[in-house]
């Protein structure tokens, strides 16, 4: 078996052209899940209850809903990967294909339903009528 | 060259081996623990977080049932059992996952400390969980 071509092993992105994209993404989100991860955790432990009215007031303050779309685009980024890890190690065929698919309608759907919901109660004024 | 024992018809070739030829060991379990914990969260924990935040931005109506689902139904059975499971599989992936980046360093490979660090990861994930929900249920 070769090395390939000079110019391929200059360009480092082997047989698959993907480089170690997937594995380095993969690393820097789970770097950023790490504090944002064990932020959300403290600041869910520290409210005062889980009610409606004291959870909307939390998610409404930049201070929880910036965190929050940063914990959703790396969060869901990094289990996107991961999952697609998990398809390609256990679906083979025409089914893996189908079964990728689904993981993008699945991650990117979430994303959209999750970022939509804070920017939402974010953006809000409570006690003014809205639509 | 196409020998006889290179066609497509010869005799299957050795696969790369797989978990029912090793024995179980610290190394094994985490490695399983961190992709069973990290797809649970991506699958099971997903629903539940969108579910919560879309809850939240839907108005009280919309986040009523989410409360008696996870909170108020069977004094609250189903969200222990969803809170405790998803804090357990976070804590048990952040050990694991910072295991792997020592690994990814070429750090810990020696089998007495790779053995250690797999162990610490299940008691680091066992007693930070004991610790969170202590402090959720009793010190609040």
């Amino acid at each position: 078996m070769g090395n390939g071509t000079e110019l391929g092993r200059v360009r480092g992105l082997g047989s698959a052209k993907e480089g170690t994209h997937h594995w380095w993404s993969q690393r820097l989100t789970a770097a950023a899940n790490l504090f944002l991860m064990v932020w959300f955790f403290i600041a869910i432990a520290r409210l005062p209850a889980y009610d409606y009215e004291t959870v909307r007031a939390w998610l409404s303050s930049p201070w929880a809903a910036i965190p929050m779309l940063l914990l959703i685009a790396s969060v869901f980024y990094h289990f996107r990967l991961g999952l697609q890890v998990l398809i390609e190690d256990y679906v083979h065929g025409a089914a893996r294909v189908m079964w990728l698919l689904a993981l993008n309608f699945f991650s990117v759907g979430s994303a959209a339903i999750a970022i939509f919901a804070i920017l939402r109660v974010a953006f809000t004024v409570t006690g003014v009528p809205h639509g | 060259m196409a020998s006889p024992s290179r066609t497509p018809t010869a005799r299957a070739r050795p696969l790369s081996p797989h978990l029912s030829v090793w024995k179980p060991g610290p190394a094994m379990i985490v490695s399983i623990l961190h992709r069973i914990t990290g797809d649970g969260m991506a699958t099971v924990g997903t629903v539940v977080l969108v579910w919560w935040l879309a809850a939240i931005s839907g108005g009280p109506a919309s986040y009523a049932p989410f409360h008696y689902v996870f909170m108020a139904l069977w004094g609250g059975a189903i969200g222990y059992l969803f809170g405790i499971g998803l804090t357990l599989s976070f804590f048990q992936h952040l050990a694991t996952g910072i295991r792997h980046f020592f690994l990814d360093v070429g750090a810990n490979y020696d089998l007495k400390g790779n053995r250690a660090g797999s162990i610490a990861t299940m008691v680091f994930s066992v007693v930070a969980t004991a610790a969170f929900w202590a402090y959720l249920t009793m010190v609040k």
